[in-house]
């Protein structure tokens, strides 16, 4: 029978829990670990790097486009540029960097050991890496996916566009879409079995909402996207007439399927971030945030129109009126929600006592960019304007004021305020805000522009320009305000690496922060929490000030479970305690799978090149998943799902 | 004492029955798959809207196979969940046997599966038509053996005794996908079958 006991008690027992919960030293413990705090902070570094390497692409290509007539990449160069910086931006930066938050931060958040599935885990950070890695690998050899991240057919088809690098893009989104659906899975079953005792669902912090409701997107948009991927694989390489209009195939069957999951996917790197602001300005602004409810109601509804307006990517297209008039509306409706939270915000910090450190000046920066690329977006959602504007850079302005406003500065802001919780130290303040300064004032200088030389008609993907055509002065000030924006990102980093080695000591509690990761020493012990905190509201730390609830949480008395690695599983809508769940150890199958995985999704991308590499590359990654599979899933009697002696 | 921590009860360890966390995962998985089938779906209805030809050629095709194969699939289903009761009641004989005949039965769809393919006179490039028929049909097929993979597993597991009438997640969960698969499967054969009779 589990003991119940104090902190106190549970102090006692750190030793044991440590020894249970520790990954172990060496190589093997890097590779085989399934801790979430590990895994979090991998995905995050790993995600900060591809934004490097999607940022110095964007460099090379604004260099191109400083001046006019300039010659320092080929068009296929260039082509291959801006696909491989829209991928690496969209899909292995915006939002592995927020699963990157969320893998980290769930298990302090919602008050458990780790993640549902740990090893699943440890799988999905592997396999994103190697979706990445296929990707590069393929820059590297000269055959990078070159038709832009939407990669229309036709000319994705084989006949003209002939190389390996549709295949590889096919594949390694198709690859990519395995590590987020399994993601999704693994955030979806924790919120639902392992929150902590009393947290009810209008309890739980903001950010476990936009993650959820991005994992539940996912798992319905993701499925859309690795279809045509496929369906396009099929047509190239086995002759297959889905998109070919020749025999009957539809083109814009593409379009439906990659917008289908496209939309849904721009919410998905969105929400979370906005759930990372909707708990941050509280923490600065010293009181709860206003609206809780409504703020939740609006993720979701958010997500749930989200599906619904796929079509405004297609006004261009030659599609019924009725139909553009129809989904041009629904995404006017779609502004209600965000206006909500934006209201939310603004009232949260009116009626607070804002604190003007660095992480706030970055969730101030979100609110304002967020309203202006609100304002664009607006406008490419009419369909006349769409008309005039599509295909400008003026949507190249739109797209960075949305993601760079509303994912990179509330990720940034993140940063900042999760670092000493991850490092245990603090980030320098002064450097700090010296960043948001470069990185506000050079992102408006580079990106703001953009938008006139669009409406002056500049296309977007054009590798250069003439010097009649007037724009040249206009690209000046965007190249030189873009690299001022690099500029004050380098300053981050360099904040990141020195504040990690010369940072003052943080303590659990630096910002006063009310959730339970605050809780918990700075870095957190490996088992999180020694005994399993009872949550009596959404603030439990701050509890005895706020006076709003009678009774308030317990973050000392609770389970020890120590017997193995153990969490306590609850109801999904009370979180009732109903079980005791024996978490696995630490694995290599993880790794061994997501291995045999990446030699099966290499071999198919390389079909065009020789089907017998092909299939033998198939063969043996598939015996490798197969046999590496069952290993993972062979029942263990130290989580007792063998023998039915064992239950109490 | 805190109020809240008193309600605490003796828990039950690990995972247990329906609700275990691998029970929650499948049903998630089983949505992003039964997602997938959705899209290929509308696929399939959206280049048959499109179409500027009668739609399939050749009149729909026939029932020879594809209704008994159906009905196997079926059967599968059935006896799968017959062996699942069967662990519930300590029976695990019945559970292995169960998943024995449930495989066998896949064996024999994924046969009669083939055969059709092969009578069909056409290949996935002859024309749109075929080619959805046989890659909606081949991802059915391929979520088959997978499914059959998962049965084999756990027959093994079943062999060595790992199962009783309180823990047996793995069966659940294993049953659970298959059953989807038989759903898939009747949502395709509707699609291919069936719906191309209803039209004049
Ligand atoms: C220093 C920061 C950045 C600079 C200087 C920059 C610059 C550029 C440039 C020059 C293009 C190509 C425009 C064209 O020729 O059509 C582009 C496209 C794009 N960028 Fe960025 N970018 C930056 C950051 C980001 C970030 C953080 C994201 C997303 C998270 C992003 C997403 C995209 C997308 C989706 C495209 C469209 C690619 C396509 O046309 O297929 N960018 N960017
Ligand atoms: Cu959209």
């Amino acid at each position: 029978m589990p003991a119940l006991v104090t902190r106190d008690e549970a102090a006692r027992h750190a030793a044991k829990l440590k020894a249970l919960w520790e990954t172990s030293p060496g190589l093997k413990g890097w590779l085989a670990t399934v801790d979430h705090k590990e895994l979090g902070k991998r995905y995050l570094i790993t995600a900060f790097v591809f934004l490097l390497l999607g940022g110095l692409e964007a460099a090379v290509m604004r260099w191109q486009l400083m001046q006019p007539d300039m010659h320092v990449l080929t068009p296929e160069a260039y082509a291959q540029l801006f696909t491989m910086h829209g991928i690496t931006m969209i899909f292995l930066y915006a939002f592995p960097v927020l699963t990157g938050f969320s893998v980290y931060l769930w298990p302090l958040l919602l008050g458990c050991r780790d993640l549902a599935f740990p090893r699943l885990n440890a799988f999905t950070y592997w396999i994103f890496l190697f979706s990445g890695l296929l990707f590069y690998a393929s820059f590297a050899a000269g055959w990078a996916p070159n038709n832009g991240w939407y990669n229309y057919v036709p000319y994705a088809s084989q006949p003209y566009n002939p190389g390996p690098n549709i295949d590889v893009y096919a594949m390694a989104m198709i690859l990519l879409g395995i590590s987020t659906t399994g993601a999704a899975i693994n955030f979806i079953v924790t919120l639902v079995r392992l929150r902590a005792p009393g947290m009810s669902i209008n309890r739980i912090p903001i950010l476990v909402w936009g993650t959820i409701t991005a994992a539940m997107g996912n798992l319905f948009a993701v499925p859309a996207v690795s279809l045509a991927f496929a369906l396009l694989w099929f047509d190239r390489q086995f002759n297959t007439h889905f998109y070919d209009v020749s025999q009957g195939g539809q083109p814009l069957l593409w379009q439906h399927l990659f917008w289908m999951f496209g939309h849904p996917w721009v919410y998905a790197i969105v929400l979370p971030a906005m759930g990372i602001v909707s708990d941050g300005i509280p923490i600065f602004c010293r009181r709860p945030l206003v609206g809780y409810s409504a703020v939740v109601l609006s993720t979701i509804a958010t997500m749930v129109l989200g599906f619904g307006v796929w079509v405004h990517h297609m006004f261009a297209t030659g599609i019924p009126m009725t139909a553009a008039s129809f989904f041009s509306s629904a995404s006017f409706i779609i502004v209600i929600p965000s206006a909500v939270a934006v209201f939310a915000w603004i009232a949260t910090v009116w009626t607070g006592r804002p604190q003007f450190t660095a992480p706030f000046l970055f969730f101030a920066g979100f609110v304002l960019l967020f309203v202006i690329g609100g304002v664009s977006g607006f406008m490419t959602a009419a369909v006349p304007l769409d008309w005039q504007l599509t295909h400008t850079y003026f949507v190249v302005g739109h797209i960075h004021y949305v993601i760079i406003g509303i994912n990179v500065f509330p990720v940034i802001a993140g940063v900042h305020l999760w670092f000493p919780k991850m490092t245990g130290r603090m980030m320098s303040e002064k450097l700090g805000k010296w960043s948001f300064w470069v990185m506000f004032v050079g992102f408006n200088l580079g990106f703001f522009p953009m938008h006139i030389v669009g409406l002056q008609g500049m296309p977007r993907r054009i590798y250069t320009y003439a010097a009649d055509t007037g724009w040249g002065g206009t690209n000046l000030v965007i190249t030189l305000g873009s690299y001022l924006f690099a500029a004050g990102v380098l300053l981050f980093l360099s904040n990141v690496v020195w504040s990690r080695w010369r940072g003052r000591p943080a303590g659990p509690n630096p910002w006063d922060g009310p959730t339970l990761e605050w809780s918990v020493s700075s870095p957190p012990p490996a088992y999180n929490f020694a005994v399993i905190p009872v949550v009596a509201s959404r603030h439990p730390l701050w509890d005895g000030r706020l006076r709003e609830e009678a009774v308030a949480s317990s973050l000392d008395e609770g389970y020890l479970l120590a017997k193995e690695r153990e969490t306590l599983g609850t109801t999904p809508v009370d979180a009732e305690p109903d079980a005791i769940l024996r978490m696995p150890r630490e694995s290599l199958m993880p790794l061994l799978v997501s291995l045999a995985l990446l030699v099966v999704f290499l071999g198919f991308s390389i079909h065009g090149v020789s089907a017998l590499a092909c299939w033998v590359l198939a063969g043996l990654g598939g015996a490798g998943t197969l046999a590496c599979g069952i290993a993972w899933l062979w029942p263990h009697r130290y989580m007792v799902q063998t023998l039915d002696e064992d239950a109490p | 004492m805190n109020q809240a921590v008193d309600e605490f009860r003796e828990l039950p360890v690990g995972s247990k029955g329906r609700r275990s966390s691998g029970w929650w995962g499948m049903v998630a998985l089983v949505a992003s798959e039964a997602a997938v089938f959705g899209y290929l779906l509308f696929s399939y209805y959206y280049l048959m809207a499109h179409s500027l030809h009668v739609w399939p050629l050749g009149g729909p095709p026939t029932l020879r196979l594809s209704a008994p194969g159906t009905l196997v699939l079926l059967a599968g289903s059935f006896v799968m969940y017959w062996g699942e009761r069967g662990i519930k009641q300590g029976a695990n004989g019945r559970l292995i046997a169960g998943l024995a005949i449930s495989i066998v039965l896949a064996a024999l769809f994924i046969l009669l599966e083939l055969w059709e393919w092969h009578d069909k006179g056409a290949t996935p490039s002859t024309d749109v038509y075929s080619s959805s028929y046989f890659i909606i049909t081949g991802f059915h097929l391929a979520h088959l053996a997978v499914g059959m993979v998962m049965l084999a597993v756990a027959l093994v597991w079943a062999c060595l005794g790992y199962f009783g009438p309180r823990r047996h997640s793995a069966v659940t969960i294993a049953g659970l996908y298959w059953h989807f698969v038989t759903v898939v499967w009747l949502a395709v054969f509707f699609t291919f079958f069936i719906v191309p009779r209803l039209s004049p």
